[in-house]
């Protein structure tokens, strides 16, 4: 078959973007776990990982940029090679939400987690599975699927609507824990905002099937 | 730095190789050795007719006419005279023929007429020429005139130019590339004025090649003249009389006992081939004028 | 869950009612058919790019738009050419006349060689008898600027046309072929025999070009086609070799999101 060379290297570029897709769910995971069991360690580890996915996605990039000048795709090629791109971007930022989650972890330190806290690991649960099911999608090329994940950031919407009443709610009752209640809206904020950048994945999967780009993530608020 | 292959270094080694080498140089110089032989034969023949031909010029030989035998001077002046102006109506009777039909055979000639046309082309210009005088003689001198004369000459000349004519120039411009016709039609330019004004200028070097060469031969010819335009000791410019030709003059002067007049043929030879001579001359200086 | 929305209108949709249209174009080479059934609509002042794989009539379609397909022994046409409300291959219509009006450049450049490059650009009108007398230097100037060929060959336009290079003589060409002021312009792989340099200039000329005049343009380069045009036709031969249309459209559309698969199969490579 013609073009193999290139469709090697497409390949192997997807398989870039999948491993960025795991270090980035892997970091999500040990934020929330470093915020929820107050390691300090773990979360200064999650902090120095995230230099490496940022290394990761350059390099993704620059491959993607070579392999558009020297093969000059079109078509569905061309839309995968863009895809890539966007997804990456999406990805990477996926990690900085992480850093972020991390950085509140080391913030809030040995302090007992508020209350309203308890829809925080739901919400990363079902932000990770999202982010997993949504790469398979990717890799698949499945917009059945890709349609359905973007459709369950209504659920994380949802959680963090009730996570910021009861954050608000506690902050009520006791002005003291302000400060640790706007640490962990701070959170359940990145948390949403990771659900939400899941979507654009699921959006830039049916680009990739149709040529079409569609805004499926249009939000409540 | 000597690149080593498989096959070993780069000079020669093996005897055979060094035998082949000599074969290659033998060869060579038997080629040279055979175009030698030839350009010898020739200037030699050049070398005799100038040095047989050359005490008869004169002035008085390219400007009198042939006098009896016993009377001094005496030339071939109407002879020149008559060759010219039986070439220049040959010419006019067959440029037009062999370029129409030149240009019918090169630019629509498919069919099966186009291949009669063409047989009959190649036979025409296979014709011994003593056959095209005897049939002029047979037609023009017998029949339409009724007498010898230098328009039944130049019939002749014009039947041995005509495919000569035609051949060379169908060559010439089937060699015109086909881009060239199809840019021209491209721009709505009718068939004919492209043939005339994109094909046939392109050509017209060959073409005129083509011409000469053809002059050059007809001017040669003196098989069909005696049966047609005969011969004439004096000046006569009336194509409807019979008229002097230079190869029917330098006959007459050969086969005759005098010597004197064996020095005016070969006098007479000697301007034929200057003509002649400088006619192949020209048509090569005109093709190589500009490349097509 | 969420419906899609419809995929947005072309972007590129012409202003004018187009200036040739095909119907139902067929054309045979004796009995060997060449093409089927096309049917094209080539948008006025723009440029169409015709494609496809090598023998799928995409040269024999462009010499349909001129009449010149018929130059060829035994060759013939079916179905219409419509130049404005006119069929060119009506009954009493003469080609000739059609050809002035649809001009043609060819792959490799024939430039006349025993004329200069002034009567070459001139020589269109000189050969149809339009001499518009005095005017010829005028002429020979606006047509010469016309295909970006002015400014190289102004101090020289005594000299033999076949002085130039390539791609001189190309843009002589185009020259040429304004000089008579068609309405429609086809070029058939103008560039195929250029070099890099030279196409780059050409494919510039034709992104002027098209403020005046409709180009069509075949080529096998893809990525001229790209460049060059706003719309695109695939043509493809089938099993029978006959050469049909399968997909015609926005440029921009056909090269990032092809309707017919085998248009993707083709432009990206996946079948010579």
């Amino acid at each position: 078959m013609p073009r193999e060379l290139y469709q090697a290297e497409l390949q192997d570029l997807n398989r870039q973007v999948l491993l960025l897709g795991a270090m980035v769910d892997d970091a999500v995971g040990r934020a929330v776990q470093s915020l929820q069991t107050h390691d300090a360690e773990l979360a200064r580890a999650v902090i120095a990982a995230d230099r490496q996915v940022n290394e990761k996605r350059f390099q993704i990039e620059e491959a993607a940029i070579r392999l558009i000048a020297t093969q000059q795709p079109v078509a569905s090629d061309l839309r995968a090679i863009v895809a890539i791109l966007n997804v990456i971007v999406e990805l990477e930022r996926i990690g900085d939400y992480a850093a972020g989650i991390a950085k509140v972890a080391l913030l809030y330190g040995p302090h007992p987690l508020l209350d309203a806290a308890r829809f925080l690991a739901p919400m990363a649960e079902r932000g990770q599975g999202m982010l997993r099911r949504a790469l398979a999608a990717f890799a698949a090329v499945d917009t059945a699927a890709a349609e359905e994940i973007a459709g369950e950031d209504d659920a994380v919407d949802a959680l963090h609507e009730q996570t910021y009443r009861a954050l608000l709610a506690e902050m009520l009752a006791d002005p003291q824990v302000v400060d640790r209640a706007t640490w962990l809206l701070w959170v359940s904020h990145d948390l949403e905002r990771i659900a939400d950048r899941v979507t654009n994945v699921c959006e830039r999967v049916i680009y990739k099937a149709t040529g079409v780009l569609v805004e499926i993530n249009v939000s409540t608020y | 730095m000597i690149v080593e292959s498989a096959r070993g270094s780069l000079h020669v080694a093996s005897q055979g190789e060094r035998r082949r080498h000599l074969v290659d140089r033998a060869m060579a110089a038997v080629a040279a050795g055979t175009a030698l032989v030839g350009i010898v034969a020739l200037a030699w023949i050049l070398g005799y007719v100038v040095w047989r031909g050359a005490p008869a010029l004169g002035v008085a030989f390219f400007t009198e006419r042939p006098l009896p035998y016993g009377e001094p001077g005496g030339g071939v002046g109407p002879a020149l005279v008559g060759t010219l102006l039986m070439l220049g109506a040959a010419a006019a009777l067959s440029i037009p023929l062999g370029l129409g039909t030149a240009i019918y055979l090169a630019e629509f000639g498919r069919g099966p007429f186009a291949r009669v046309v063409r047989f009959v082309v190649d036979l025409l210009a296979g014709l011994p020429s003593i056959v095209v005088g005897v049939f002029v003689w047979a037609l023009l001198v017998r029949q339409v005139i009724g007498h010898y004369s230098g328009l039944a000459g130049a019939a002749a000349l014009a039947i041995v130019m005509m495919p000569i004519i035609t051949r060379s120039v169908e060559e010439v411009l089937r060699l015109v590339p086909d881009g060239l016709r199809e840019g021209a039609l491209a721009l709505g330019v009718p068939r004919w004025r492209t043939i005339l004004g994109v094909v046939l200028p392109t050509a017209r070097i060959g073409v005129v090649t083509g011409l000469l060469l053809a002059l050059a031969r007809a001017g040669g010819e003196t098989a069909p003249l005696l049966l047609t335009a005969l011969g004439n000791q004096f000046f006569n410019v009336n194509l409807f009389e019979p008229m002097a030709s230079l190869p029917v003059q330098i006959y007459t002067y050969a086969v005759s006992p005098y010597d004197d007049w064996h020095t005016k043929a070969w006098g007479g030879a000697l301007v034929l081939v200057l003509v002649i001579g400088g006619l192949n001359l020209l048509a090569r200086v005109a093709s190589r004028a500009r490349r097509l | 869950m969420r419906t899609l929305p419809a995929a947005p209108p072309p972007a590129t949709a012409p202003l004018e009612r187009p200036a040739l249209r095909t119907e139902h174009l067929s054309a045979w080479y004796g009995t060997r058919q060449a093409i089927r059934n096309v049917n094209l609509d080539l948008a006025a002042r723009r440029v169409t790019a015709i494609i496809g794989p090598s023998g799928c009539g995409k040269s024999t379609a462009l010499r349909c738009l001129n009449r010149m397909h018929e130059v060829v022994r035994g060759a013939r046409v079916a179905g219409r050419v419509r130049l404005g409300d006119e069929d060119i291959y009506g009954p009493g219509v003469d080609p000739v006349r059609v050809r002035r009006r649809i001009g043609m450049v060819f792959q490799k450049p024939n430039p006349f060689p025993m004329m200069s490059i002034y009567d070459n650009v001139v020589a269109g009108l000189r050969l149809t008898g339009e001499v518009p007398g005095r005017q010829l230097d005028a002429v020979v100037e606006r047509h010469l600027r016309a295909a970006a060929l002015w400014d190289e060959v102004k101090d020289k336009l005594r000299q033999s046309g076949a002085s130039l290079s390539g791609g001189q003589q190309q843009r002589l060409c185009i020259a040429r072929a304004l000089a008579v002021e068609p309405q429609v312009l086809l070029m058939d792989e103008p560039c195929s025999a250029l070099d890099p340099v030279a196409t780059f200039k050409i494919e510039e000329l034709i992104g002027a070009l098209k403020e005046q005049y409709t180009v069509v343009i075949v080529t096998h380069n893809m990525q001229q086609a790209s460049r060059v045009s706003d719309f695109t036709a695939f043509l493809l031969a089938g099993a029978d070799q006959v050469g049909e249309l399968v997909e015609f459209g926005p440029t921009g559309r056909i090269f990032t999101n092809p309707a017919d698969q085998r248009t993707e199969d083709y432009i990206t490579g996946r079948f010579g």
